[in-house]
């Protein structure tokens, strides 16, 4: 049961970095981003791409860090793969949510737009690599046995240091500086953030590059913990918005929190069920939170 | 007889269109008159297909016993299946509007979403309950014995065509009644509709109700027509997505709309399938099926870019007491 | 020497014609109020006038400039600043990253600004790090005030700022309104409160149904015997 939880909470962390993103998108962009799960597909695949492709063909070093699984050039790579994410996200956004926007279509189209986009870039990946898994590196990793009858792998510790520090890192982003809080403030009261010259358009480009980079970080995470494959953020798409949910909508830290208890939950609940219903227990909680407290934990938003 | 050859195959076609276009007519209530936002059309479907099996089939004996399991079998006519999976569905409606209706869009769309991975999920672990992943197979054919096989599409399209235009008009009916107006009021601004009196949550329910009972009756057309079912098959791009998308080329809103964007879908798909299978270079065959997605994808948002109110655009209903 | 013309404008909403050809003016250093019933079309003509509405017909003119037509976000820099009725504040920011967003577009040094705030309104000055959310009416409003001031605006725009508050509370605020003026800001107030923004203005101005009734000096019209019946009860 103590493992379960301690892999509960490796998932929640990489839930987390995809749920906080998503949060943030629906706060400034106002809308649900159905095709958050393929950003995440997306950075895994980019980090595919290079660790079979460009690593070798630049001859860099294969040596592993200690006894992570990949070498220095994996860890380079997150940003730059963040980056080129969060541009696509961007660009996304200006050819068709933009668009379509302006043309007054309505919510529930624009959500409906960005699940046909999320088929689109489903898509793209299953004919660029086809429909089979991918490992970044070969080879059984060895669990470490930790205090507290935890057994993690090392793969899983960096997992939850990273995206801790990436939370970390927005928490301070957000808090302390003025785009931050600029952000915070077009998520509170858009209408006023405008009536005070907060440049709104520009603000939601950022939060595209943040969401989409957060959300790349989560699935090259995945990979590293699991196996890269085309469904890999679709399966996910069910519990990043029941932790959005949870954490009320709009809110980072509540995401933060509604990834961890999702995660665990998921987890735990394998002792009972066959890992099949994961999903379906993201999906109970969800409807459990809807029921007595929609607004989600932080209420109102 | 190769003219009957070509006309059975297109009697095929149209049964496939026919069902979807009950789909279409289901999301139209839905989405068309009253905005709700049903991503999760699979469910209702898979429900609707299962219910039938599950009613009109046997119970497996002697030797098939070892290799099915099934949770019952009741053994009743087509008919009674058909109005059971309209039933079953709609019961399934209200377990899904309870929690969510009171609440924003998004909320009932992650729902229905739930609802159909859930479902699709059981069937496949679950194999007490309807086979898992293999399904079930030899579902009844109504009317079996009127035809020839090789003649059997025309009969089946008949009985198709007959639950179709019966969906039709009483989706006509309701759109057309004050109750129908009440739905689009609640489209257009939930808040003042609430306002001027009218119990929101009651309405939305019924014509998610509504909407669930002629997918499920879908669900149960489909099941009969192939008439061998598995879970993979009630997945979000055949149950749901292709829907949508059938809805909005269409014309959302518009119950001919609906039908209309069910058969030119239904060509489009059918069409590009046999095309790229023509095309494709061998060495592609297997992404054969995701250009087909790409195509589908870029298809929808190409159509909401360019003229969102589809074909047909919406009907303006014009008030009887003009 | 008239700081902001409202020439015989007509706007609205969606389809829905509200002004019908309204015409006022502000000069510099006034306190103006625009009084009348609800409906009449007061929020209309200052949202018109921060360009959060379109104008249909007519000119608006701010320091000898035609604003017609432009965006908030480009008379925002023309030095107005607007207060809405509601929701008015960053309820889940705190008074200090409130009056830091007012400031937004600033890119000098602002913080002098901020304690000059905190002295206009020295109530909120010990809960700088407190969210909005937790403060009373009267304080949440005086931190709305703040951050519009942020900017050092030379007119600022006032959305029934006494609105669903005590009786003191309003005294205060309007108390808080005369020391803004005094510092040589220069207000349009739209209001309710008849009585409360007559006695504190230079000039007023009734509006009815989307027209120009009556305009006069402050103590004029709160004598005027129509007045009188009409919005102050007697």
């Amino acid at each position: 049961m103590v493992e379960l939880t301690g892999y509960g909470i490796v998932l929640g962390s990489i839930i987390a970095l995809g749920a906080i993103g998503l949060t943030l998108i629906y706060g400034i962009a106002r809308f649900g981003n159905f095709a958050h799960g393929e950003l995440m597909t997306l950075g895994a695949y980019f980090a595919l791409f290079l660790t079979v492709w460009i690593f070798p063909a630049l001859g860099l070093s294969e040596t592993r860090l200690g006894s992570l699984s990949f070498g220095w050039p994996m860890l380079l790579s997150f940003i730059p793969i963040m980056l080129i994410v969060g541009g696509v996200a961007v660009l996304i956004d200006k050819l068709v949510y933009r668009r379509l926007r302006n043309l007054k279509v309505g919510a529930v189209m624009l959500a409906i737009s960005a699940l046909a986009m999320a088929f689109v870039l489903r898509s793209l990946i299953y004919i660029g690599w086809g429909p089979d898994f991918h490992f970044y590196s070969p080879g059984l990793r060895p669990m470490l046995e930790l205090p507290l009858g935890l057994k993690l792998r090392p793969d899983q510790i960096f997992i939850i240091v990273v995206s801790w520090g990436m939370v970390g890192g927005l928490y301070v982003f957000l808090q302390r500086t003025k785009m931050g809080k600029a952000l915070r403030a077009m998520a509170d009261n858009r209408d006023l953030a405008r009536i005070s010259g907060i440049p709104t358009e520009r603000m939601t480009t950022y939060a595209w590059i943040i969401g989409g980079g957060m959300a790349a970080a989560a699935g090259i995470l995945l990979g590293i913990d699991s196996q890269v494959r085309p469904e890999m953020g679709w399966q996910l798409l069910l519990p990043l918005f029941a932790a959005v949910i949870l954490g009320s909508i709009g809110n980072p830290y509540g995401a933060l929190i509604g990834a961890m208890v999702i995660g665990i939950a998921q987890q735990v609940s394998t002792y009972w069920l066959p890992a099949a219903y994961k999903p379906a227990v993201a999906f109970i909680i969800m409807i459990f939170i809807l029921l007595v407290r929609p607004k989600g934990i932080f209420g109102g938003s | 007889m190769e003219i009957v050859r070509i006309l059975h195959f297109l009697a095929g076609f149209a049964i496939m269109a026919s069902i979807y276009a009950i789909f279409s007519l289901g999301l139209n209530v839905h989405w068309g008159q009253t905005g709700l936002f049903n991503i999760g059309i699979a469910g209702f479907f898979a429900i609707g297909a299962y219910t039938t099996a599950l009613v009109t089939s046997p119970l497996p004996t002697g030797e098939l016993a070892n290799y099915v399991e099934q949770a019952f079998g009741l053994n009743m006519p087509f008919l009674v299946g058909v109005i059971a999976a309209g039933l079953v569905s709609g019961i399934l409606a209200i377990f899904i509007g309870i929690p969510t209706l009171r609440l924003c869009g998004d909320y009932l769309a992650i729902a229905t979403i739930g609802i159909a991975v859930t479902i699709q999920r059981v069937f496949n672990n679950e194999r007490w309950l309807a086979n898992g992943p293999q399904g079930m197979v030899g579902l009844k054919k109504p009317l079996g014995d009127l035809v020839a096989p090789n003649l059997y599409n025309f009969v089946y399209l008949a009985i198709v065509v007959v639950i179709l235009v019966v969906i039709y008009y009483a989706v006509e009916r309701g759109i057309r009644s004050p109750w129908g107006r009440v739905l689009r009021a609640i489209r257009e601004d939930e808040v003042v509709t609430q306002s001027a009196g009218k119990d929101v949550f009651l309405f939305k329910m019924q014509s998610l109700v509504f909407g669930a009972v002629i997918m499920g009756i879908g669900g149960a057309l489909y099941a009969h027509n192939v008439r061998a079912i598995q879970p993979s098959v009630f997945n979000p791009l055949f149950g749901t997505f292709i829907i949508w998308i059938m809805l909005i080329l269409g014309g959302s809103g518009n119950n001919k709309g609906a039908i209309l964007g069910a058969f030119v879908v239904w060509a489009i798909w059918s069409g590009t399938g046999y095309l790229i299978d023509q095309v494709i270079p061998v060495t592609w065959a297997a992404r054969a099926p995701f250009i087909r997605l790409l195509v589908i994808g870029l298809l929808l948002v190409g159509i909401l870019l360019s003229r969102p109110q589809g074909i047909l655009g919406e009907e303006k209903q014009v008030s009887r007491m003009m | 020497m008239s700081l902001l013309e409202f020439d015989n404008v007509v706007s609205g909403y969606g389809e829905m014609e509200i002004l019908h050809g309204v015409s006022i003016r502000v000069d510099e250093g006034e306190i103006v109020s625009i009084i009348g019933p609800n409906g009449a079309g007061k929020s209309t003509l200052v949202k018109t006038v921060f360009g959060l509405l379109n104008t249909w017909e007519g000119n608006i003119t701010f320091t000898d400039e035609d604003i017609t037509g432009f965006s908030p976000e480009q008379i925002v820099r023309k030095g107005v600043s607007y207060v809405p009725q509601v929701d008015n504040t960053f309820s889940s920011l705190t008074v200090q990253e409130n009056l830091e967003m007012g400031a937004y577009i600033r890119d000098d040094d602002f913080r002098p600004r901020i304690e000059e705030i905190y002295e206009l309104f020295p109530d909120i000055e010990d809960r700088r790090r407190t969210r909005v959310d937790k403060l009373s009416g009267g304080m949440r409003q005086m931190v709305a005030l703040g951050r519009a001031l942020m900017l050092d605006p030379q007119m600022l725009l006032l959305d029934e700022p006494s609105a669903g508050l005590a009786p003191l509370v309003v005294d205060m605020i309007f108390d808080r309104i005369n020391a803004i003026n005094q510092q040589g800001v220069t207000l349009l107030i739209i209001e309710q409160n008849a009585r409360k923004a007559l006695e504190n203005s230079d000039r007023g101005y009734v509006l009815v149904d989307g027209k120009n009734r009556l305009d006069g000096l402050g103590p004029e019209l709160l004598a005027d015997k129509q007045i009188g019946e009409l919005f102050l009860g007697k």
